[in-house]
């Protein structure tokens, strides 16, 4: 238990001692796009009856709060590898769960933290309710924990990193930037609804959205357990090539 | 007694390379046990194989009785290892690196135990000093003192004094010295073969994956009388 509380503690140590960069950053990004498209498309967009603003916002703490737990994991597995540093977390008696357990949960706190900040930089522009917080906190949470234990993955799988910016690149900034979070999904042609439905990412968003508005695109408890099935899977995957030490121990 | 580590048959391969060819050997309890040999030999994934670095295609390896693979956890709280690269955390400094490494192995309150190491490596100054700002022998240093932090009863050295200035190499081996005084076992593996003759017991000599000899020190001289352990190597190596 120590062990994996040290390394929660290191983990968690890593991202605040450099928060400038970790945190305020990607709180002023989701803050500019907030001033570009609000001013751009505040007069002219309602969507599920409220106004643009105010729909966009959750949805940008989201992507910041699912973008920043993958960084998390993702950034600090492949610095630890190219330095060498991996050596200091694999000497140790650590069991492969509790290695899990400790850069997947400071991955959330991260993810968190982060949406707090755009949370709190945001809420002046908007008259923004949470009509079913518990929402918030569940998908925030499970989001947070599935792109954790996905940057886990891009983090052992990565020797370079350029492979782990391209997986940042093509897959998880796809993901998100076309899961809704700028647009409801009914806004599209039938066909793309169609494949947004395929989109894990867009199940997070709206989730979590509906838990500001109580109005969504799916029913929540349909977004929770599409949420719960992916997590479960990404773990299972993750737990599976800690367990064999790929890329990590030869 | 149960022996410090324990070695049978260990075979490993990297693709078609045999980088271990059937390794065994016991390492008793308080020995000053030098492994030695040429760049390739083995000698760094032999010890990688003990730490649970490497996984041996076959073989066993345990350390105090406990086998690395399937009791891993009390073969690695019982063993510390000095690693051959100069790796550091650049977020930290050099007391948070050693308070977390002791956290690593479930040890909360250490910091007694930690101004000793400090201490006793002229680290003191430099506790609060982030590991960035470190020169290189600073930061050997600082990797000897995390491979201790959990003191464990088994303490590996690999290449430990590479690049580290004389006087740091003298206060090093006093107290690695000491701890073997203490009853610690040391495995070392060195390039500088005059302080494998000065320091260890028994040597065991690794070629292209293989122990090619392994004796006491004494034993090892002897058989080439006036010759020194450089020269006892290179005539080993070629026969």
């Amino acid at each position: 238990m120590i062990g994996f509380l040290t390394l929660l503690e290191k983990e968690f140590l890593r991202f605040w001692k450099v928060a400038f960069q970790t945190v305020a950053a990607p709180v002023l990004t989701a803050l500019l796009y907030l001033l570009i498209f609000g001013h751009v498309l505040d007069d002219h967009v309602t969507v599920h009856g409220v106004r643009y603003t105010s729909f966009l916002i959750p949805g940008l703490i989201m992507m910041q709060v699912l973008q920043n737990a993958f960084a998390n994991s993702s950034s600090s597995l492949i610095q630890a590898k190219i330095t060498g540093s991996i050596v200091f977390v694999l000497l140790p008696p650590i069991p492969y769960g509790a290695f899990f357990a400790a850069y997947v949960l400071a991955a959330v706190l991260r993810g968190l933290i982060v949406g707090l900040g755009v949370l709190l930089a945001t809420v002046w522009f908007v008259d923004l309710k949470m009509m079913a917080p518990l929402w918030i906190v569940v998908f925030s949470m499970l989001g947070g924990a599935l792109f954790g234990a996905l940057g886990m993955i891009a983090g052992i799988w990565s020797e370079k990193f350029d492979q782990l910016a391209s997986f940042q690149n093509f897959l998880i900034m796809p993901l998100t930037m076309l899961s809704g979070v700028f647009y409801s999904i009914y806004t599209l042609p039938t066909f793309w609804q169609g494949v947004s439905h395929y989109n894990p990412v867009f199940y997070m968003i709206d989730g979590f959205r509906y838990g500001f508005f109580g109005v969504s695109d799916v029913a929540p408890e349909t977004s929770l357990l599409v949420v719960i099935a992916c997590f479960t899977v990404v773990s299972w995957g993750t737990l599976s090539l800690l367990k064999r030490g790929w890329k990590l121990r030869a | 007694m149960v022996a410090a580590v324990s070695i049978v048959d260990v075979v490993k391969h990297f693709g078609s390379l045999r980088a271990l060819a059937g390794v065994s050997l016991d390492i008793e309890q308080g020995e000053f046990f030098g492994l030695l040999g040429p760049n390739g030999a083995g000698k760094t994934t032999l010890i990688s194989s003990l730490a649970g670095l490497v996984r041996p295609d076959s073989g066993a390896i345990s350390v105090m009785g406990h086998d690395v693979i399937r009791d891993f956890r009390e073969a690695r709280r019982l063993l510390g290892v000095v690693p051959q690269e100069l790796v550091f955390d650049p977020f930290f400094n050099v007391r948070e690196t050693l308070r977390i490494q002791s956290g690593y192995f479930g040890i909360r309150k250490n910091d007694d135990w930690i101004d000793e190491i400090l201490e006793n490596l002229d680290l003191t100054s430099k506790a609060d000093v982030n590991m960035r700002r470190l020169s290189g022998g600073m930061k050997r240093r600082v990797l000897v003192a995390q491979a201790l932090v959990h003191r464990p009863p088994v303490i590996v050295l690999d290449e430990p004094t590479a690049g580290v200035d004389v006087e740091l190499r003298q206060g090093l081996w006093q107290f690695i010295r000491r701890l073997n005084g203490e009853g610690h076992t040391i495995i070392l593996t060195t390039h500088y073969l005059e302080e494998a003759e000065a320091l260890c017991n028994r040597i065991a000599l690794m070629k292209l994956g293989k122990v090619v000899a392994l004796d006491t020190t004494i034993n090892l001289m002897a058989a080439h009388p006036g010759a020194s352990l450089e020269e006892v190597f290179v005539r080993t190596l070629q026969s």
